[in-house]
């Protein structure tokens, strides 16, 4: 449904996109995983046909985005990041105004859909600009459902968001992927977690890890860690749980509190237990904590966080 | 619907809520009101006929205060909202998004004419049984509709260039001055420069001819250039936001 294949995008000097290559299907919701700068709204912009690409090229539902871009428009449905709407009309007046430029079939029906789906119909006649920023995402998002496009493109679709609305949002958007392409961009990593097949982790411009977020976790786990708690300070512990094998590394978290790094592959658990108790530490909590998304995050793109510190 | 009347019919409604153009309205009433008001007792004092063109020499020119006002914020605000983003991503080209900008803002100029209609309309019946001259009174409303468009248009492309509204109003104001002092010149040139400068003033067009009851295809043809040439550059510089 979307296929980009060797993407650049230039702002005079400033590579912003650096021939980037990948492809989403029907019924897929894809993340685009990366900080800010990286190249995520700028990619996002080329497949809505807002702006050209300086290289490659990309299609939509089969249609190159530069020289067939009405067609792609027709066929997208896009949230910017910035969410902008005109202010100055009621939620109601605005979604008319899209669905004629949209020339949405059944409009009226279709609107009283739309606003049922994201949960604004009790504020149809108010004002945009009363409606607090909640409100505004989700009449923006209402506007990018509102002709059933065959591929969904949200810039950050729950910033700004409060966390039940959050949980609404996410569930609208697996909802809509169910037939549908998504492309959502996030630099939420449990949002990636929770509601994409597959992560796009995007830095300076290029695709640095692609999966489904299970796999990109199994894979890219360098190092498994296993949390213990003991009873007191746990003096001496350390010492004794770094001669282990298969242990490479013992960090002291806070007083009783430890966090084990070991190779790959290798349960040291019931090693761990037994050298606890048989030394006389309490153990009180022994748990697996694996890698999280947010240090695969960190790890691809240490040299922006480097750089930031 | 066609996407041009689409846009159109959101910015024609969008005067209709702007506080700004009732302002505008309010302002070239009140001014062409007080002049046609003395300028007509004067005439009925000293006994000479009834003239229309008190009102249509102010009504001229006070849309070249009011004309910047109502088109600055047309393409500007929407660079400045982010709102530009949604209209180049939607299904419309890039020239149906202007050219309904300003279609809308005409629609609502035209009103603001056919409302001005009450002047000569009320000099007309209270001049019974003579009435007022009609020539020159359509002939008049012809050319100004024709400058309004043209105006129009320079205003709307003033707001292409800039995101501030009021870098465009200025912007827009400088231009029309200058169209409409650019003939001035002339008789002091002479020959073709003469000419030139003669013909693509915007007040000559209007002032030599619409304003006397004389309808003449050069004037018409001048107008609508002067709509379709500014629209034109709008146009280019909306489609060269995709490439910055």
């Amino acid at each position: 449904m979307i296929q980009v294949e060797d993407l650049t995008k230039r702002y005079g000097s400033f590579l912003a996109v650096d021939k980037i290559n990948f492809h989403a299907e029907k019924g897929e919701i894809v993340g685009f995983l990366g900080p800010n700068g990286a190249g995520k709204t700028t990619t996002m912009r080329i497949l809505t046909g807002f702006m050209p690409p300086s290289e490659g090229r990309a299609t939509v539902a089969g249609f190159d985005v530069f020289n067939e871009s009405l067609e792609v428009r027709k066929r997208v449905g896009y949230l910017p990041e910035s969410v902008p709407l005109y202010t100055d009309m009621t939620v109601y007046e605005y979604l008319t105004f899209m669905g004629e430029l949209r020339k949405v079939a059944d409009r009226e029906e279709r609107i009283e859909e739309t606003m049922d789906a994201v949960k604004i119909t009790d504020r149809a006649d108010t004002f945009i600009s009363h409606l607090s920023k909640g409100y505004r995402q989700r009449v923006g998002l209402a506007q990018a459902l509102l002709h059933h496009p065959e591929v969904l493109i949200l810039d950050e679709p729950t910033i700004g968001l409060d966390p039940a609305q959050v949980v609404e949002v996410r569930n609208l958007i697996k909802d809509v992927g169910k037939d549908r392409t998504v492309m959502l961009s996030t630099h939420i990593l449990t949002e990636a977690q929770n509601i994409c097949n597959r992560v796009l982790i995007i830095n300076k411009g290029q695709i640095v890890a692609e999966d489904s977020p299970a796999r990109l976790q199994a894979r890219l786990a360098g190092a498994d860690r296993v949390r213990v708690k003991v009873s007191g300070d746990g003096t001496g512990i350390h010492g004794s749980l770094e001669g282990l094998p298969g242990v490479t590394r013992v960090n002291k978290v806070s007083d009783g509190e430890f966090e084990i790094e070991t190779k790959p592959g290798q349960d040291v658990r019931p090693e761990v237990a037994r050298r606890i108790v048989n030394g006389g530490w309490g153990l009180l909590e022994l748990r697996y904590v694996g890698m999280s998304l947010e240090d695969i995050f960190l790890q691809l793109t240490r040299d922006e966080v480097e750089v930031a510190q | 619907m066609s996407n041009l009347w689409v846009i159109a019919k959101r910015e024609f409604a969008h005067y209709f809520v702007s506080i700004l153009a009732y302002a505008a309205a309010f302002m070239i009433f009140l001014i062409v009101g007080i002049l046609f008001f003395i300028n007509n007792w004067g005439a009925a004092q000293q006994g000479s006929p009834p003239d229309t063109r008190s009102m249509f020499g102010p009504l001229a020119f006070l849309m070249l205060f009011a004309i910047p006002a109502l088109t600055m914020r047309l393409l500007s605000e929407e660079q400045k909202t982010g709102t530009l983003e949604l209209m180049l991503t939607a299904p419309l080209r890039d020239w149906e998004l202007v050219a309904g900008k300003w279609l809308g803002a005409y629609a609502f100029m035209l009103v603001v004419l056919i409302v001005s209609l009450g002047f000569p309309l009320t000099l007309h019946m209270l001049t019974q049984p003579a009435g007022i001259e009609q020539g020159p009174l359509w002939a008049s409303y012809l050319g100004l509709a024709l400058m309004v468009g043209a105006m129009l248009a320079v205003g709307l492309m003033a707001s292409a260039v800039t995101e501030n509204q009021v870098v465009a109003l200025l912007i827009s104001f400088a231009v029309l001055i200058a169209f409409w002092l650019i003939g001035s010149p002339s008789s002091l040139l002479g020959g073709w420069m003469g000419n030139t400068l003669d013909y693509l003033d915007i007040s000559n067009h209007f002032y030599n001819n619409f304003y006397r009851g004389v309808i003449n295809t050069v004037d018409i043809v001048y107008y609508v250039s002067l709509m379709i040439v500014p629209l034109y550059i709008a146009t280019q510089f909306v489609s060269s936001r995709r490439w910055r």
